[in-house]
């Protein structure tokens, strides 16, 4: 459609980097005609500059990366490793798994972040719902049924890694977030009407006024650069979590005009957003300690539904109850919209 | 408002197709007011607004609005005078241009400036023989023909414009204005073959979704020509909730975040002549079901679905128009509270004694001071602020620079020989923006300190 940018169909004998090698892909940030070797030089290249231009980390840091089996994960842990190594970053690193207990799904991608442990040489801690919560996603859908058990993982989910976090003792905790992801959440602000969110979900750390804070060294690079090397497990009780209207519409935009991704990123920190927009006022859960806005976290109030079978608790609009508003990044109530309601691949 | 932020979607969504359920079921209700035993029910088929008449128009919008066909009529006048007159569109002794391209929005446009005419009229005729009545406002309409760039046969032409003008006449008095210009006629009288040089314009653009942009800057060089020659102070624009909702959606993948906020408000004073949009909390469902309502005529002319990025967002956002009735409205609301720019409000008119009395009478109740610094420069094509310095000196070799991102991307050519046949077959509208636009509003801006001359008779 729009190709007088780089949408050259025909394929140039040399690499458009080297000038040396024959192409093997067409890169699809900038549709550049490039060899393997190139790729992964740019590929990398790239991620390092991320990391060094927005100070991501400090030497002596100790890391944690959310390792959940995924695609961006494997990557980020591959890419992480290699480039602390390759740069002298002097960065402790570690992989961190969530189990949610899910048979069939976690216990495969359990398998390749174990594996992950062994290839990159990063010591593994795995947090598991049951020993967090009593409960595992299993016996939770076994109460609940299918419907709202994103909720009740999203929930748990974000509470268990920062849990998780705490344990291994570390000062920062990176995610595998890409860009198709962020502009992905630019967009579902839009659509909501969350302007406070809005003005902080392009922030590459977040969180650094709390504990823990977190950052995303994939800001700006596409799913599907890193898909490239690319395997996936689905969720097995949200098997189309994936196929979110926004996430639809961004693969649409990326078809046409790759670069509209960055442009939405780019979009999204140049928002005028008057300063005094503020976040709901940080406190903390009475019952565990857990960050929260209100008296007792989300996952407290989710727990205790489910440990008096009452499991609507918490679920939707709950001004009735606790007057508690969704705090996690993950909404209910718009799971047709988002792509990865249920964060199966990823944290 | 029943939509505020996250946990609206499935309420609003779920009250609005009950509410069709309900009725649909025409035959439950009469029998259940035969028996008179479901008064709850009964009351819940009312219109909203009066409670006396059953509501025949089923909005579905905020709250799953039902009216009968006049609160209808009234509720939707209602957003537009509410628009209007909180931001100061028009003023008494203002002539404004109504931009008329013949589709749903601006012809409800168009109509509810005749009807603001005519009741100012009446009122007018009413206290003419007292000598604090207002004068009243004078209405042009503006028809921009862009079949240099999208060819009809001339019998179509013809016909559409010969449609205009009956629409233009049936309006209520006083006669207004019609204005038919080429598009074209953004090229001076002094270049022989503008359309040649708009043709070549567009032609040098090979990004669908760039000349898509281009005309619509285009279009809107063209309507502040004919508003600039003939004296109009206000140029108002149909654009209608669902058309904003598509804006935002469009400036964010385009990477224009930073702007985004100019072009939403309710006022633009950017331009020459201050652009106006008093249907922006109108949804284009509720402007349809007016046309049809009071068999207002529609022109379908130049009116193609938007190209490339801008044609995927439109059905992305019919999708999501049709998955919850509210989304565009909470689109542009959130889109609202970006900061807006100093010049997003009417100008105050100069006062001399003449204008008191209106100024007076005015209820400007919305126009708080936006406390903003100017932007650093503009885009010569969109006109968009700008933030970055990208541009310490504006000179013709230099042009690309001081064109936004997004204008650099989509439309200027990417080889920078092909840049001075481009930078050639500009209109000079857009190369004095380049040149000068810049310094104009700084000095608007600092108009304040500097000392004239004859103060310092004084």
């Amino acid at each position: 459609m729009e190709e007088s940018h780089g949408g050259d169909r025909t394929r140039s004998l040399l690499c458009s980097i080297c000038n040396q090698r024959r192409p093997a892909l067409k890169r699809p940030k900038t549709l550049q005609q490039i060899c393997r070797e190139c790729f992964y030089v740019v590929f990398e290249e790239e991620i390092h500059r991320v990391i060094v231009d927005n100070k991501l980390f400090k030497r002596g840091e100790r890391i944690a990366i959310g390792a959940s089996g995924g695609k961006d994960s494997t990557v980020l842990a591959y890419v992480m490793s290699e480039l602390n190594r390759r740069h002298n970053y002097g960065l402790d690193l570690f992989l961190l798994s969530v189990d949610e207990g899910i048979t069939g799904y976690r216990d495969d991608s359990l398998e390749t972040v174990k594996r992950n442990e062994v290839q990159y040489g990063l010591p593994l801690k795995v947090v598991s719902y049951k020993d967090l919560y009593g409960w595992t996603m299993d016996e939770i859908v076994k109460m609940i049924g299918l419907k709202n058990n994103c909720t009740f993982c999203g929930v748990f989910r974000r509470q268990a890694l920062d849990r998780g976090a705490a344990l291994l003792k570390v000062d920062k905790l990176a995610t595998g977030h890409n860009a198709d992801d962020i502009s992905e959440t630019v967009l579902l602000n839009i659509l909501r009407g969350d302007i406070a969110r809005l003005s902080r979900c392009t922030s590459i750390i977040t969180g650094e006024d709390g504990p823990i804070p977190r950052c995303k060294p994939f800001k700006y690079t596409y799913e599907k650069e890193i898909k490239l090397d690319y395997f996936s497990t689905e969720c097995i009780y949200s098997p189309n979590a994936y196929r979110g209207f926004a996430r639809e519409f961004i693969k649409d935009l990326e078809r046409i005009r790759p670069r509209a991704i960055l442009d939405i990123i780019k979009s999204g920190e140049d928002f005028r957003i008057a300063t005094s927009t503020k976040m709901p006022e940080q406190g903390t859960c009475q019952r565990c300690g857990y960050i929260s806005s209100q008296k007792w976290c989300k996952a407290c109030v989710l727990l205790e539904g489910l440990n008096r079978g009452l499991p609507k608790l918490g679920i939707g609009r709950t001004r009735g109850v606790t007057g508690e508003r969704q705090k996690d990044d993950q909404q209910i109530g718009v799971k047709n919209l988002q792509s990865k309601a249920c964060g199966s691949l990823d944290f | 408002m029943a939509c505020n932020g996250t946990g609206c979607q499935s309420g609003c969504y779920k009250d609005g197709t009950g509410d069709q359920d309900e009725n649909s079921s025409t035959e439950n209700k009469l029998a259940a007011d035969a028996n008179g035993v479901d008064k709850h029910r009964r009351h819940r088929m009312t219109c909203l607004k009066c409670k006396a008449v059953e509501a025949t128009i089923f909005t579905g919008g905020d709250g799953g609005g039902r009216f009968c066909a006049d609160c209808f009529r009234s509720n939707l006048y209602g957003k537009f005078k509410l628009a209007v007159t909180s931001n100061a569109m028009i003023s008494p002794i203002d002539k404004v241009l109504v931009a008329f391209s013949g589709g749903t929005s601006s012809r409800v446009a168009l109509q509810f400036v005749s009807e603001m005419q005519l009741k100012a009229q009446k009122n007018y005729d009413a206290t003419a023989n007292r000598d604090r009545s207002l004068p009243v406002f004078g209405v042009g309409v503006a028809f921009i023909d862009e079949s240099e760039i999208h060819p009809v046969t001339s019998a179509v032409l013809d016909k559409a414009v010969e449609d205009i003008k009956q629409i233009v006449c049936s309006l209520p008095p006083p006669t207004k204005e019609l204005h038919v210009a080429p598009i074209s006629r953004i090229y001076s009288t002094k270049t022989s073959d503008g359309k040649q040089m708009l043709q070549n314009l567009m032609n040098s653009v090979g990004d669908a979704t760039g000349k898509d942009d281009l005309l619509a800057h285009l279009r809107m060089l063209s309507l502040q020509k004919i508003a600039v020659e003939n004296g109009y102070a206000k140029l108002v624009i149909g654009s209608c909730t669902s058309r904003i909702a598509c804006h935002v959606l469009a400036a964010t993948v385009k990477g224009q975040g930073y702007s985004l906020a100019a072009d939403i408000q309710y006022a633009d004073a950017r331009w020459e002549v201050p652009v106006v949009l008093p249907l922006r909390d109108c949804p284009l469902q509720e402007l349809n079901i007016l046309c049809s309502l009071d068999s207002l005529k529609i022109v379908e002319i130049f009116n193609e679905p938007g190209a490339g990025i801008n044609g995927l967002i439109s059905s992305f956002v019919k999708i999501l128009q049709e998955e919850n009735p509210s989304r565009e409205c909470t689109m542009v609301r959130t889109a609202g509270k970006l900061t807006p720019f100093p010049f997003n409000r009417i100008p105050e008119a100069n006062v001399d004694d003449a204008d008191l009395v209106s100024q007076r009478r005015q209820k400007k109740f919305n126009l708080k001071p936006i406390e903003s610094l100017p932007p650093e420069s503009f885009c010569p094509i969109c006109n968009s602020p700008m933030s970055c310095y990208s541009n310490p000196e504006l000179k013709p070799e230099l042009f690309r620079a001081a064109c936004c991102p997004s204008c650099q991307y989509q439309i200027l050519p990417d080889e920078s020989s092909s840049m001075y046949q481009f930078y050639s077959l500009l209109p000079e509208s857009i190369i004095a923006r380049a040149k000068n636009g810049n310094q104009k509003w700084i000095r608007e801006k600092i108009q304040d300190c500097l000392l004239l001359d004859e103060e310092d008779e004084v």
